[in-house]
């Protein structure tokens, strides 16, 4: 404390010949406000409350210092309407009217108690009492739950495909399949999507068929990514969906830009991108919300808050109350919302998208959820968490099964129409797999073009030495290349 | 500094212009009477063409707007096209780069402004992996018509963190066009090239040339006037020995052909103009005349662009060379500050002299006296 008084000391002394930086002095804001109270309420210290005493150290300036208040008065005075003078001290900074506090306050790193979390239906898949939320029509209800058992099942099968070594890779949506879907459902397709990796129920919604995505995985020759990409690194124009990338949270910037880019056009019409809990860490995500403020892009930044990082747990990721409350450090308006409810997703993502439009406001959404599979086919999870959390969230949390109670107990879907659809999906996606299994792969063509616009000269006289050595030597190159 | 700098380019490029290739040579009849212009006000009027001609082309930047450029550059932008177009952004390199490439996915044409190279390493991930990769990765249907612009390369006096030369880093790299300008025309003419490009473009400018002025053509003052990516210009025909240089250092080659001709050297002088594409054709040609080879480059010399060029010549023109290829490059050190130290750490006239010399059989010392 004597430290604290012999630096405030210091600063006095330097304030008396610097009459005009009084108000730029903001870091010590406690001591500025100490000596506006002090002014004003023209307090003899040996009668003030020894318990206040101890609690307002700083104030025990001797009186003499009191000249060098006089700057701080000239300076306010004009800023302060009469009225407030008598109550608070204002003083416009750069940032704007600030109001001063005789009380020595820091903000707590965190709340007592964590943001609240948006949810209609209860683990039951009943909608809780005094819930408002949009009705779903049938026909959009039935077809999210269409699309989130086609993923599930999709899941499923083609990580088995990669156990069984006919795919070399791949990432499950396991337990986020109402985030994908439902927010693609309340979406409209010239919003254009920019993903991580863990959104195919987006494409799903979209119209990307089974065997597109299959053609995907095996690199063939019918693959829209012209077995450029590794495994569920898709991307199509034509359903406003930009190709995934394997850098984290390169994407969120990229969504700002086109927001910009849809804000300048006057298009009705959002940005959308989603991440992780692992994304928010990379310098990206933060370059990008403040930027979405500071330029009022219409985007919508969804988070799948699903617990983990590959191995790292969100204790270790960061220490706020998740990624909701980064929103208010940037000046973005955010929402918290059960990620395994999917009508509350929808009606979030609804009511998101049309405050980014109309309002070019950017919104930060968090969905809270658990990735109930690995990371990718390359981690095993039971490693670093426990078998029956993950047996736990699978079952009893299951947003799949959740929704499907809803949707049910509306009756329009049953029992019957769940293993009809259970069967045939599994049958086309077998099918899918052969179908994609025989194609051909891309020509040695395909190895040049879309570097640049223009293939250029010396991509066009590698290609020819190259068919040409393919052609002297074909034992030595694989047969279902197409040269 | 910068007058007694124009000067000396007008007097040396009245003599010089007696020796230039066919494009320079249309010049000969305006060169008495010619208009200067310097590199900074060349660039500027690009900008504003290419940005009057084309709504979707908007700049973005540190201090493009208000304070008119760092360098004034985009001086006169804002207050023409708006916020809209000009925009200062906050301080994140990470983020401008990143959010100009979403815009360029999305179909604007955005003009990205690094204070220095030097800070754009705090963005190279979004130049490489999300602007040079896209078009590939996603088959042709991400395109990202973006130029990234900025000085680069050593100033004066401002040490190790704002004086690299990042030409080899990003010429190394497929699905990037690397550009480096030397003369007012060269700035003209290649900007608006890159604008107009399709393609994702690296612009590598430098702070001195930026106050240099140089004749220009009524030719090259036309809004239409545009000069093709990937083509080197042969500033001063030779017959002896070919140097090769980009930048700053083409003044220095053309300063040190000047020396070299006192002494019987006729020295061809190439702007590379070009750094990725490599023009080839132009450099392998010019050495099969001349039969010898010095490249210069500000950059340091390990894996530089001098190093690709003699790769270049060995695998295509190895039987035409009569001597070893000399490289002068920078220092292999980090820029010092102090002003003698960062003399002897950056190519001389002095330098490229004694090297061409080397070439030419005539014995010469390696090291430089300070």
């Amino acid at each position: 404390m004597a430290a604290y008084l012999l630096k405030s000391k210091n600063l006095i002394n330097h304030l008396k010949p610097r009459i005009g930086l009084f108000g730029s002095i903001v870091s010590d804001c406690s001591l500025s406000s100490c000596l506006t109270h002090y002014q004003k309420s023209k307090f003899d210290p040996n009668l003030r409350n020894p318990d206040e005493i101890s609690r307002i150290k700083s104030t025990l300036f001797v009186p003499r210092r009191f000249e060098s208040v006089r700057a701080e008065k000239q300076l306010s005075s004009h800023d302060v309407d009469d009225d407030e003078k008598e109550n608070s001290q204002v003083l416009e900074f750069p940032i704007g009217k600030v109001t001063f506090s005789p009380e020595m306050k820091f903000e707590a790193e965190s709340s007592e108690q964590c943001v609240p979390c948006y949810r209609i239906l209860d683990d039951n898949g009943q909608p809780i009492a005094h819930s408002n939320f949009i009705e779903l029509s049938e026909d959009v209800a039935v077809k999210m739950y269409i699309n989130m058992l086609t993923l599930q099942i999709m899941d499923t099968t083609f990580y088995e495909a990669q156990r069984q070594g006919r795919i070399s890779f791949y990432v499950t949506s396991t337990g986020e399949e109402a985030i994908t879907v439902a927010s693609a459902a309340a979406l409209r397709i010239d919003d254009v999507i920019f993903p991580q990796y863990r959104e195919p129920g987006v494409l799903l919604w979209r119209g990307f068929t089974l065997q597109q995505f299959t053609n995907q995985l095996f690199g063939n020759k019918d693959d829209y990514g012209k077995g450029r990409q590794m495994p569920v690194h898709i991307g199509t124009n034509k359903l406003n969906y930009f190709t995934v990338a394997s850098t984290i949270a390169t994407q969120i910037p990229h969504a700002v830009g086109a927001a910009y880019s849809l804000r300048m056009d006057k298009k009705n019409a959002c940005a959308v991108t989603y991440f992780g809990d692992g994304g928010t860490s990379e310098g990206d995500f933060h370059a990008a919300l403040n930027f979405a403020a500071v330029t009022e892009s219409p985007v919508i930044f969804i988070c799948r808050n699903n617990g983990w990082a590959i191995s790292t747990p969100v204790s270790d990721q960061f220490r706020s109350d998740g990624v909701v409350v980064k929103g208010r450090a940037y000046g973005v308006r955010s929402i918290r919302v059960d990620g395994n409810d999917a009508l509350a997703i929808y009606n979030a993502v609804s009511a998101a998208r049309k405050m980014a439009i109309e309002e070019h406001k950017p919104v930060l959404l968090e969905a809270l959820t658990y990735r109930v599979g690995h990371h990718t086919t390359s981690d095993d999870s039971t490693k670093y968490r426990p078998a029956d959390e993950i047996e736990f969230w699978r079952t009893k949390r299951d947003p799949i099964t959740r929704f499907r109670k809803w949707v049910q107990q509306n009756r329009w879907w049953s029992d019957e129409a769940e293993s009809e659809l259970r069967n045939n999906i599994r049958k086309q996606i077998v099918q899918a797999i052969q179908n994609a299994e025989r194609l051909e792969k891309p020509s040695v063509t395909e190895l040049f073009t879309d570097v640049y616009d223009a293939l250029p000269l010396n991509l066009r006289e590698q290609e020819s030495s190259l068919r040409e050595t393919v052609r002297r030597h074909p034992q030595d190159y694989p047969p279902d290349v197409p040269v | 500094m910068s007058g007694i700098v124009r000067n000396k380019i007008s007097a040396f490029s009245v003599q010089s212009l007696q020796r230039v290739g066919p494009y320079a040579l249309s010049l000969r009849g305006y060169s008495s009477g010619a208009k200067e212009m310097t590199v900074r006000d060349a660039l500027n009027s690009a900008l504003d063409e290419e940005m009057s001609a084309d709504p979707k082309v908007f700049l973005m930047g540190e201090e493009v707007g208000e304070y008119q450029g760092a360098y004034k550059v985009s001086k006169g932008l804002l207050e023409k096209y708006g916020p809209d177009r000009v925009i200062d952004t906050p301080v994140t390199e990470a983020g401008f780069a990143g959010i100009g490439v979403g815009a360029a996915f999305y179909g604007l044409k955005p003009i990205v402004e690094f204070m220095t190279f030097n800070f754009s390493m705090q963005a190279i991930d979004h130049i490489i992996n999300s602007a040079a990769k896209s078009n590939y990765m996603s088959a042709g249907q991400i395109s990202v018509p973006i130029v990234f612009r900025g000085p680069n390369g050593a100033a004066a006096g401002v040490a190790a963190q704002h004086s690299q030369c990042y030409a080899a880093w990003y010429g190394s790299c497929p699905g990037l066009k690397v550009l480096a300008p030397y003369l007012a025309d060269d700035a003209r003419g290649l900007l608006k090239a890159v604008i107009r490009d399709p393609d994702p473009v690296v612009f590598l400018e430098n702070e001195l040339l930026y106050s240099e002025s140089f004749p220009v053509s009524s030719e090259v003052l036309d809004s239409s006037f545009c000069l093709r990516i990937g083509k080197a210009k042969i500033e001063k025909e030779g017959t002896d020995v070919t140097i090769t240089a980009y930048s700053k250092m083409v003044g220095h080659a053309l300063k040190a052909a000047e020396t070299l001709s006192k002494e019987g050297i006729n020295a061809e002088v190439i702007n590379l103009h070009s750094i990725r594409p490599l023009d080839r054709q132009t450099i392998n040609a010019s050495v099969r005349k001349t039969n010898r080879l010095v490249t210069v480059e500000e950059g340091f010399p390990q894996h530089g662009v001098g190093a690709e060029i003699c790769a270049s010549i060995v695998e295509q023109s190895f039987n035409y060379l009569d001597a070893p290829a000399e490289r002068i490059a920078g220092a292999d050190v980090p820029m010092p500050y102090a002003a003698n130290l960062e003399r002897m750490a950056l190519p001389q006239v002095e330098d490229i002299v004694r090297a061409t010399k080397r070439a030419c059989y005539r014995s010469e010392p390696r090291a430089a006296t300070a």
